[in-house]
């Protein structure tokens, strides 16, 4: 502001000098909400696959699982540290995302489903412990420090309207959306999908009619690693990886959840689009330094004004 | 370890009231030196090389004959990264193992919380880590390797008055080493004739910096950008900078200088300016360098002893050993006092850092000589000047 006014002298002979600051102004204004826009909505698609992770156990279990965010961190840092080790990109990215997903079964077999019987509270209190447990392992396989990704393609930053993008934003917003198609059609094409979906509606009868409860919980547990996993990877290049990453991605995939509604797949992408935008703007426009608080931010005033979010429905009566 | 040097000191006991020698050289019969190291942590990329460059030169020292003709003995304790523990492990070198000397504090941080406990027990302590107000103002006890965020400040700037850069805007870290690197900025910016027009800062784990990157980029007359910080997120805002389009040449400091960064910020690091620790450009120095041979034989030992590059941190562990060596050597005694005279008597002593000449108003020794402004082209470290 202070260079602004003080360049005005030197263009103070111009019959419309007192013009130019504003159009120039008004172009950085466009310029800046757009490329705080990109960034937002970048990391918003990584938060609303997070967030479809915890929708998807918590509907099958309303379990909140804490440990989502270590699915992130071992898709990114797998694909990472196996590329690294001379594996061709696509090959370390499925086998990173097999890993993800297989770790995801075992929490599920080894620390979720010895305590069926327990309280839901004793659970999710569990799933915390595991997330620590995930984490300090990931210290010792993959080392302390950060690892990267190459981009999936070009490094060249596209253009537009004065804003730049990063090729890989593109690959994060289309793998995000792949995957939510995916998902869609899991749940509403296949018998065990539209079966999981039954069982969350009504878990009694959902058995009654043959439905294996048992099977339900692994398989969401393996989608909501699957989906943490493809978010990790995809997101490697631009922000890097290391064994505590996981935790705010997690914490921000949590609250887009809670801002969503818990339960709605739809609220889980619309929250995490929501928290990455208020995230970059609030970064943008107010001060970087209260980025991380938006998101803390966010979930009081959802727990205060809405506490069933902008699509949740009727289902926190119930617990 | 402590019925062992119950035993010496009866044997001790026994041969002064027998033989009427001195009891107290026949207790020690080991030079103890302490550290203590963030070998593991976020700061162990650091601490590492420096636990490894303690182990084998004191083992080298030691197959040497030691020093005083007594084997050195290395106790070295890890604090895991966190700054509560490098005071505890200090206490414990001072009161239980008794050392002779103390080096460490792989942080700045770490060496802060030591600095205390050492100078009220008054034991000699060289600190490994950047930020000028570990020696500034100077305490008896503490001295340290290390170029400082002022010295960056000073040389950056030199570099920008030569190209006629008098614009400048700042984006920094806003915790440790980047925050004090920054106030470092703005006192020195003043003598060179510099603005600073822009000063952005960013969080220790912030995984985009676009937002403040925009808002310099808004700030009219910006002529460089100057970059404050350490570790991953110093990678990231290479990486930023280079996707908003900046033609203004950035710079950064010492503080980024590992193989790490570089893996991390790749393409995007291509043309960045920074100031660097000599042992970096070993082999580009001029052949006329005073240091050269010298870096290049420890480069070579380096990385054919633990298969790795060479980093800026095992020059420091380096210095920091054969400084608290020579001067006891110098001594003639492991006595504190004298050690610690001797430390700041250091003249021209030729480290990895630069060359060392320490006084009771300088500990910390170096000149501004002794730092280099590096490029990074083809993602390599090149000598500029």
């Amino acid at each position: 502001m202070r260079g602004v006014l003080r360049r005005l002298p030197s263009a103070a002979g111009h019959p419309f000098a007192f013009v130019f600051p504003f159009v120039l102004g008004k172009l950085n204004v466009l310029s800046s909400f757009l490329q705080f826009l990109f960034s937002g909505l970048t990391s918003g698609a990584v938060y609303a696959l997070a967030a479809l992770g915890f929708t998807i156990i918590y509907n099958s279990s309303h379990v909140i699982n804490f440990a989502q965010g270590e699915f992130i961190m071992i898709g990114g840092l797998a694909a990472a540290t196996l590329t690294a080790a001379g594996m061709p990109l696509p090959l370390a990215i499925v086998l990173a995302v097999f890993i993800a997903v297989a770790v995801g079964i075992l929490l599920e077999k080894f620390a979720i489903e010895p305590a069926r019987n327990a309280s839901v509270v004793s659970i999710i209190i569990i799933t915390i412990g595991a997330g620590i447990f995930i984490r300090g392992v990931a210290q010792i396989v993959f080392g302390k420090n950060f690892h990267t990704l190459p981009s999936f393609s070009s490094e060249q930053p596209i253009r537009i309207l004065g804003a730049t993008l990063m090729p890989q934003s593109l690959w994060v917003l289309g793998i995000a959306a792949v995957a939510i198609v995916f998902l869609w059609w899991f749940f509403n094409r296949t018998l065990f999908g539209k079966g999981m979906i039954a069982a969350s509606h009504n878990r009694l009868a959902a058995q009654l009619v043959g439905i294996e409860i048992k099977a339900v919980l692994v398989v969401s547990f393996a989608l909501a690693a699957f989906l943490g996993a493809i978010g990790g990877i995809v997101i490697t290049p631009i922000t890097f990886v290391d064994y505590e990453t996981g935790v705010m991605l997690g914490l921000k995939g949590f609250t887009a959840a809670v801002l969503g509604g818990l339960g709605s797949s739809f609220g889980a992408i619309a929250g995490g689009l929501v928290v990455g935008i208020a995230e970059a703007m609030a970064a943008g426009y107010i001060s970087s330094s209260y980025k991380d608080a938006i998101a803390f931010l966010i979930i009081l005033l959802v727990l205060f004004f809405l506490p069933n979010g902008m699509f949740g429905g009727r289902s926190s009566e119930r617990v | 370890m402590r019925k062992k040097s119950g035993l010496g000191w009866y044997l001790g006991a026994a041969a002064a009231v027998t033989l009427g020698l001195f009891t107290s050289a026949a207790a020690a019969d080991t030079v103890k030196i302490g550290a203590v190291l963030s070998v593991t942590g976020p700061a162990s990329f650091l601490g590492d090389p420096e636990k490894k460059v303690l182990d084998h030169y004191v083992a080298k020292l030691n197959a040497a004959g030691g020093v005083l003709g007594k084997q050195i003995e290395l106790i070295i304790y890890d604090d895991g990264s966190a700054t509560d523990q490098s005071a505890t492990f200090t206490k414990r070198l001072i009161d239980n193992d008794e050392v002779d000397a103390i080096v460490g504090g792989t942080s700045s941080s770490a060496s802060l919380a030591m600095l205390p406990i050492v100078e009220d027990a008054e034991v000699p302590f060289i600190s490994m880590a950047g930020a000028v107000t570990i020696v500034d103002p100077v305490r008896p006890w503490t001295f340290k390797v290390v170029h400082t965020d002022r010295m960056a400040s000073h040389k950056l700037f030199q570099e920008m008055k030569a190209k006629g850069i008098t614009k400048l805007a700042m984006i920094s870290e806003n915790a440790g080493y980047g925050k004090s690197g920054q106030e470092e900025a703005h006192k020195a910016v003043g003598e060179y004739g510099i603005e600073i027009v822009a000063d952005e800062f960013y969080g220790p784990r912030d995984t985009d910096v676009t937002p403040q990157l925009t808002r310099i980029k808004n700030t009219p007359g910006v002529e460089a950008v100057l970059a404050w910080g350490i570790g991953q997120t110093a990678a990231i805002v290479v990486k930023n900078y280079k996707q908003l389009g900046f033609e203004q040449p950035l710079y950064h400091t010492h503080g980024v200088v590992s193989p790490f960064f570089i893996d991390l910020a790749g393409p995007a690091a291509e043309g960045l300016r920074l100031t660097a620790a000599p042992i970096v450009v070993a082999d580009q120095l001029p052949a006329d360098h005073p240091q050269r041979q010298f870096l290049v034989d420890f480069k070579n030992e380096y990385e054919s002893t633990f298969n790795e590059g060479v980093s800026t941190p095992a020059g420091h562990a380096y210095d920091a050993l054969m400084l608290i060596v020579e001067a006891m050597e110098r001594a003639g005694t492991v006595d504190k006092a004298a050690v610690r005279d001797e430390i700041e008597k250091t003249d021209g002593f030729i480290g990895i850092d630069g060359i060392f000449t320490f006084s009771p108003e300088d500990h910390l020794g170096l000149s501004l000589d002794s730092l280099m402004v590096v490029e990074i082209r083809d993602g390599n470290w090149t000598l500029t000047d």
